[in-house]
């Protein structure tokens, strides 16, 4: 809650009176209001909508097919929800490992003081502002530097999601660490452990909640993004599983992008079933956080 | 202490084992080259194709029914465009390229460069046809004229502006959605502006039949559809002849595939990389099996199959490969 929020509670509560009711300052109130709910509404006119749309097609095909052109009614995502879910463990397995040695030598080792260190600090906060597909045409480049003629492989996508979910994963690090209280870290050495020690035992441990729900949320970004896979080279329609890191994929996002615009209904009722397949997805992954925060939060 | 260090060390371990695990998967996966015996069951591998979007549900199709047959050949096809595809057909990261149109000379000079030595195979033939109401008395339109009738900065409302001789009639407007690939052909192609769009005074509709009965229930409408739609409609539609120079010309299977309904009749084309189709079995398998059922693959695609003479052709084109 913002301070001028708590503020103005604490004012009412000890005055016991309600906010003054010029016009003025109602028809204020009123144009919050309506900011609020219009977002609101927008968002859920859209889902019904979608959900209407797609509302023939919440069958258990949608999610064991493949897409069919051939049959179009029966239609379904497999190769894309695999993708997706592959994209997603090992997008977390590039990015969290460097994420939070990232924010862990910034916050607990670096000098903050140094030019160096402030130059490294500035483009953080600037890469978490870059347009995803530039992650996209990174994630080429360094796959081609690797040696790898086609990057539209699971480890293509994933260095592409990775790298945009990196800004995000240190600059959430670094706050749950930063909120670890200094006093736990002055006891920690006043007992005789080194930095490492203490990092390593103390402040890391009592950061992981917030650490956890920034990955979480990070990830649910990653994983509606379409434009970076476009721009590696997933290809759109693939009828296979996933085997392996070098496996070709497509993924849920990209296969929505591409039915939506199909001329034949059947495929379209199928995109916005998909579509919700999504947001089940991504909502389920931010319960996730929210649950580990919740269940995880320790108060110093 | 030791305990949570111990936990951290399980953590890290799990992480290599499944990043292990995940690079032993790889392995077998990434071998590009497939592998096969005579017989066409036992072939697998993988097959990249790429470009334009117009034949991708040409390709999805063939990619799909072989996977009825062989499920073991890993066909992957994208939409990148027809200029998009040759990007990366010319650099030899795919195997077959789909195009709307023959390659140019630049993009050859790419493919030279690189060592990409191709084929071309026709694979069907892109139709529009223009359709108005049957009572209306109008024939033939020139190209001019149907850019005026339909493009982007058309203001015609009345059949007599776009010619003096036509009736004085009010024109109604039945399009295609702007999704539909027969829209993106109208735009991008015939009329060929920059904006690649219309005129949006008009009723748009997905779904074709709601164009038909537009066009056959308005007096004075004008609309257009793919061919192979106007072919099962034509009792209640009246198609317009067109004239791009060489007279009018009317729209039929065959002065589609003769060339000489343009512009609004165009070749698809897949371009087959000849060393991935000699050095990679499954390559081989997924050209043939395409070609084998072409006519059912342009059905699916709602594109004119072949004629006979043409389809021969492109199997002769096609055992040249080898040789």
């Amino acid at each position: 809650m913002s301070i001028a929020a708590t503020t103005a509670r604490q004012v009412t509560l000890a005055t016991g009176k309600s906010k003054d009711k010029t016009p003025v300052s109602l028809a204020f109130l009123i144009a919050l209001w309506f900011s609020m709910f219009f977002g609101v509404l927008v968002l859920l006119a859209l889902i019904v909508n979608t959900a209407i749309d797609g509302s023939t097609r919440f069958d258990s095909e949608l999610l064991t097919n493949y897409a069919s052109i051939v049959r179009p009614e029966s239609s379904g995502f497999r190769a894309g929800i695999l993708g997706s879910l592959w994209l997603m463990v090992f997008t977390a397995l590039l990015a969290v490992p460097l994420g939070i040695s990232a924010a862990l030598y910034l916050e607990e080792f670096a000098d903050p003081t140094t030019r160096w260190n402030r130059f490294v600090e500035v483009n953080l906060q600037n890469l978490a502002a870059v347009p995803a597909i530039v992650y996209g045409l990174l994630a080429v480049a360094i796959m081609a530097l690797l040696g790898f003629q086609n990057a539209g492989i699971v480890l293509g996508g994933a260095l592409a999601l990775a790298l945009l979910i990196l800004p995000v994963i240190i600059i959430t690090t670094r706050e749950a660490v930063r909120a670890v209280p200094r006093e736990i870290r002055q006891g920690s050495l006043a007992l005789g452990a080194t930095v490492w020690q203490t990092t390593w035992r103390q402040t890391l441990p009592s950061a992981i909640p917030g650490i956890a729900t920034g990955t979480i949320l990070g990830l649910s970004r990653a994983i509606g993004e379409a434009a970076p896979l476009v721009v590696v080279g997933l290809a759109g329609s693939v009828l296979f599983d996933p085997e392996g890191v070098m496996s070709r994929i497509t993924a849920l996002p990209m296969q929505i992008y591409s039915l939506t615009s199909n001329s034949r209904e059947e495929l379209q009722q199928a995109a916005s079933a998909a579509i919700i397949v999504l947001l089940v997805m991504v909502l389920g992954l931010n319960a996730l956080a929210i649950f580990i925060r919740n269940k995880f939060q320790r108060s110093w | 202490m030791n305990r949570t260090s111990n936990r951290w060390a399980a953590a890290s371990g799990a992480i290599v084992l499944a990043l292990t695990l995940a690079a032993c998967g790889g392995g077998d996966a990434g071998s590009d080259t497939g592998s096969g015996d005579s017989e066409s069951g036992a072939v697998s591998g993988s097959v990249a194709v790429d470009g334009s979007s117009t034949v991708y549900p040409m390709s999805v199709a063939a990619q799909e029914l072989l996977n009825e047959e062989n499920p073991d050949i890993q066909v992957t096809v994208g939409e990148a465009g027809t200029g998009g595809g040759f990007e990366v057909f010319c650099t030899g990261d795919t195997d077959i390229s789909d195009a709307s149109r023959p390659i140019e000379e630049d993009e050859m000079a790419v493919c030279e460069e690189n060592g990409v030595e191709y084929t071309e195979l026709q694979v069907a033939t892109d139709a529009l046809t223009v359709a108005v109401n049957a009572d209306l008395d109008v024939d033939c339109l020139t190209t001019d004229q149907l850019i005026d009738l339909v493009g982007p900065k058309a203001t015609a409302t009345n059949w007599n502006e776009i010619d003096p001789s036509f009736p004085d009639q009010e024109i109604s407007f039945f399009f295609p959605g702007t999704d539909s690939g027969t829209y993106d052909y109208m735009a991008a192609d015939v009329v060929g502006d920059e904006s690649e769009v219309l005129r949006d005074d008009v009723e748009s509709s997905e779904d074709d039949n709601v164009l038909v009965q537009g066009v056959s229930g308005t007096e004075g409408a004008v609309g257009f559809f793919g061919y192979t739609y106007y072919e099962e409609n034509q009792d209640t539609l009246k198609a317009l002849q067109i004239d791009d120079g060489n007279g009018c010309v009317a729209p039929s299977a065959e002065t589609a595939q003769a060339g000489e309904y343009t512009p609004l009749a165009r070749p698809l084309f897949i371009y087959v990389s000849n060393s991935s189709y000699a050095d990679n079995a499954a390559v081989a398998a997924y050209v043939d099996f395409y070609i084998e059922n072409l006519s059912d693959i342009a059905e699916i695609g709602q594109y004119i199959p072949l004629s006979d003479e043409l389809y021969s052709e492109t199997q002769s084109t096609l055992e040249s490969i080898g040789s």
